[in-house]
């Protein structure tokens, strides 16, 4: 076995090289190789009009915003299933609770739901040891019930103008507000994954639970405040989703999970934990938002465009195998 | 004795008893840790190294006794506790994360912060720096800790706890996992450690390394101090001495089956080596007979066993069975040649601890038990009454998870797993460890069985009084050689056969 332990400290630009696996960086590449296909082929079809692009930052937001929060749950070697769910749970107790109580009483029903349905999560998975996969795969059913029951399955018009204006509808100047969502989403997450000391326990966590123990870290909070953190970003997807089309649906944001989770993914986050790439993140969902504005352009309908994406999802889950 | 502890040493342990239960494990053991000295810590497995070296960790709090740092009482009840009082722990593995950078890994959980608080880890990288050019280690703290080497791995974690301004570092065979040139980079940084005062204990198996590297020595046995003095004033002879005792060899003693030196060779290796530490290693096995595997940990015999079982291939030398040369690609390939690899760690490698004895024990061969395509239930339960008797298996109920077993039975269970595959070669690597004496006499009775059946044995095991009683031959390993060839009736003492496996003896 050989190690790359150096007398040196090597320059910026040759580390930068020896650290790039192209596991980790390939969303990169497919992006710009998706892109610049598109731009070939669909160029004429608009895809390359400034209202296509901002309609497709448009779209991804809540995937984008939704998988910032998803990293971190996978660098802990959790899963978070529910999210779709969630999103769409969210969404309908946000309008209902802002036809009946207004504006801010609304927002804060909406991040409360996501918030205990994130807690539940986490106190399962945290203490009681349940497998992740098992709590939030029942949470995903059980929340897409919840919204179901509770609006007895009919839309939610929401006509607060304030409402669509701040959570989605709204533009500032000539920039969505849901690229303002975006930007602040992955900022956030950037500084709290890389520069902050419990980001550094998230990575720890799952990158060798026995020694963040060792460290003297509380690896059962790490993953309870993960879960609980992806279920509140849940629920601003959903109220992104309820502000960007001006009503509560359950079906909102349902089979957002696996988009989400294959963002992640492609955007080098380890399965196995103790990885965590925000920015890579970014670009894995606004890989899969280019996708699939792409198909829409081209003209395939809803079956193949479910049919290329089961195919990225697994395509990305075998290149996250362990070396 | 001529001891010149001085007044104050780093660490005193007075009467330390630790008790787990009823049993007391160690009885009153007095030990001074000297600032600037390595003081080794020897003995046999289950002497009470580990439990008090456990004790000053804080991983165990004292049933009574007391410890002081530089002259002051300290109550150490966590390893939070021991780390204040600058007791730094050197791990074989686990305690660091590999998806981290050698830096962040230093520092984790107490990463330097920069503007607005966040981490900067910069600074974290340029203190590691520092740190290693003072210990004059080369290692670049900016890489994954997973891209370096597992010899480096040892040196992050020795820095790990230099960096919370240990005082006394604790290290437990830390060459076990080390190539040659890497234990002298080991040595060095002990050296440079030394002249900075820290204190290091050093528990090791290896007379050679002890006397060239320790200043005192500490001998436990039974959980008390037999021997405590300056390394200088013995020798290799004495301090093996006090590690083994005097032994009462009533139960394990060597029986001559009356071996038929023409018997036709079963397993034959000639100048083996592999990618992992073997070299070269040359042994022949006779039906009926069994070869002891001896060696220090580290010495390649597990590795050996690996190849003959197929798990690893062999870069050189060739590998018969029954005089035919053979290349096996995989476990099941040695195993249709008959050979079978009873591995070392039984929870891990050798049951489905959940699995129920039944189905432990029919695993291998369950094409025996079916009716057409369909298991039987009732060979099943034959088969399970006939391994359990004839194995002695001490189980209330076959049915019953394996792991309800105590230690010594579920052995039972493994080793009549692989006897009733009737392999012609049964490669067994540390079999009893952690087995009672009962249940120890009783699996050497079965592997005499097996082998006085015209079958071939190759018995690894780090406890010498048991590979005296089983083992007609015995090989020893040194640093991936076959070294030495020993007729049984050759060896006069577990003494002389330690001092060779030491490599002190000529």
């Amino acid at each position: 076995m050989s190690s790359p332990a150096t007398a040196t400290r090597p320059s910026l630009v040759s580390r930068a090289l020896a650290h790039l696996d192209w596991r980790s960086n390939i969303i990169y590449i497919a992006f710009v190789v998706v892109f610049v296909l598109f731009a070939i082929f669909l160029g004429n079809d608009g895809f390359l009009s400034p209202n296509n692009m901002l309609n497709i930052v448009r779209q991804t937001a809540t995937i984008s915003i939704m998988a910032v929060a998803m990293t971190f749950v996978i660098a802990t070697a959790e899963i978070d299933l529910s999210v779709g769910s969630v999103a769409g749970l969210a969404s309908v107790v946000t309008a209902m609770a802002t036809a009946q109580f207004g504006l801010v009483p609304g927002i804060l029903a909406g991040l409360l739901a996501g918030a205990v349905i994130g807690a539940v999560n986490g106190g399962l998975v945290a203490l009681l040891k349940i497998p992740s996969f098992l709590v939030t795969l029942g949470m995903l059913g059980l929340a897409a019930g919840v919204s179901q029951w509770i609006t007895a399955s009919a839309p939610q018009p929401i006509s607060d103008r304030l409402y669509v204006l701040i959570f989605g509808g709204g533009d500032f100047g000539p920039v969505p507000g849901l690229l303002v969502w975006t930007v602040v989403a992955v900022a956030v997450g950037w500084l709290v994954m890389n520069r902050t000391g419990y980001g550094r326990r998230v990575l720890a966590t799952g990158g060798n639970p026995t020694a963040a123990a060792y460290t003297g870290i509380n690896t059962a909070r790490i993953k309870f405040t993960v879960l609980l953190t992806s279920g509140v970003a849940a629920a601003l997807a959903g109220m992104l989703y309820a502000g960007r089309l001006e009503s509560g649906r359950f079906q909102w944001g349902q089979g957002d999970e696996l988009t989400v989770i294959a963002a992640v993914i492609l955007g080098g986050t380890s399965l196995f934990g103790g990885r965590g790439a925000i920015i890579g993140t970014l670009f894995g969902s606004l890989f899969m938002g280019l996708v699939n504005n792409g198909l829409i352009l081209a003209g395939l309908d809803v079956a193949q465009q479910q049919v290329v994406r089961g195919a990225i999802i697994i395509a990305a889950v075998a290149l996250s195998r362990k070396k | 004795m001529a001891d010149t502890i001085p007044v104050v040493p780093a660490v005193r342990m007075r009467q330390i008893v630790k008790n787990f239960g009823s049993v007391e494990v160690l009885k009153s053991v007095d030990m001074d840790i000297v600032a600037g000295e390595v003081h080794a810590l020897a003995g046999e497995n289950g002497a009470g190294k580990s439990t008090l070296m456990k004790v000053l960790q804080g991983v165990h709090p004292i049933t009574s006794g007391t410890i002081e740092i530089d002259g002051e009482p300290v109550d150490i009840r966590s390893t939070a506790d021991a780390e204040r009082a600058g007791i730094g722990m050197v791990f074989q593995e686990f305690s660091l994360i590999p998806t981290m950078t050698v830096a962040q890994n230093i520092f984790l959980n107490r990463e330097p912060r920069g503007a607005g608080g966040l981490i900067d880890d910069g600074a974290a990288e340029r203190a590691a720096k520092e740190l290693f050019d003072e210990l004059d280690v080369r290692i670049d703290p900016g890489a994954r800790v997973e891209e370096l080497g597992t010899a480096y791995w040892q040196l992050v974690e020795i820095a790990k706890a230099l960096a919370k301004n240990a005082r006394v570092l604790v290290m437990d065979e830390p060459t076990a996992s080390l190539a040659k040139h890497e234990v002298e980079n080991l040595f060095e940084l002990i050296h440079t450690l030394k002249s900075r005062g820290i204190a290091i204990v050093y528990i090791s198996h290896r007379m050679d390394e002890i006397r060239r590297v320790a200043d005192r020595i500490t001998v436990l046995r039974d959980g008390g101090v037999v021997l405590a003095s300056p390394v200088a004033e013995l020798t290799a002879a004495e301090i093996i001495e006090a590690i083994i005792g005097r032994r009462l060899a009533s139960e394990l003693v060597y029986r001559d089956r009356g071996l038929d030196p023409e018997a036709p060779v079963l397993l034959e290796a000639e100048e083996i080596a592999s990618t992992s530490v073997l070299e070269s290693v040359s042994l022949a096995i006779r039906a009926g007979e069994i070869v002891g595997l001896a060696g220090l940990m580290g010495s390649g015999r597990t590795e050996f066993a690996r190849v003959v079982a197929g798990l690893d291939r062999p870069t050189r030398g060739t590998l018969s069975v029954e005089g035919r040369p053979v290349r096996f690609n995989g476990p099941l390939a040695a195993q249709a040649a008959g050979v079978a690899l009873i591995p070392e760690d039984r929870r891990e490698q050798g049951l489905v601890l959940e699995h129920s004895v039944s189905d432990n024990l029919t695993l291998p061969v369950l094409d025996r038990v079916k009716t057409g395509p369909l298991l039987s239930p009732r060979k099943l339960r034959e088969l399970t009454g006939e391994l359990v008797s004839r194995f002695a298996v001490k189980v209330a109920d076959p049915y019953a998870p394996v792991n309800r077993l105590s230690g010594g039975n579920q052995q039972k269970v493994v080793v009549a797993k692989w006897v009733n595959t009737d392999p012609r070669i049964l490669l067994m690597d540390e079999p009893t460890a952690g087995v009672d004496i009962g249940t120890k006499t009783e699996i050497l009775d079965i592997v005499r069985d097996f082998a006085s059946r015209g079958n071939a044995v190759l018995f690894i095991s780090s406890e010498l009084p048991e590979l005296l009683a089983v083992a007609d031959r015995i090989v020893v390993l040194r640093e991936g050689r076959s070294f030495r060839d020993l007729v049984r009736a050759d060896i006069k003492s577990e003494e002389q056969l330690q001092l060779i496996i030491q490599g002190e003896a000529a």
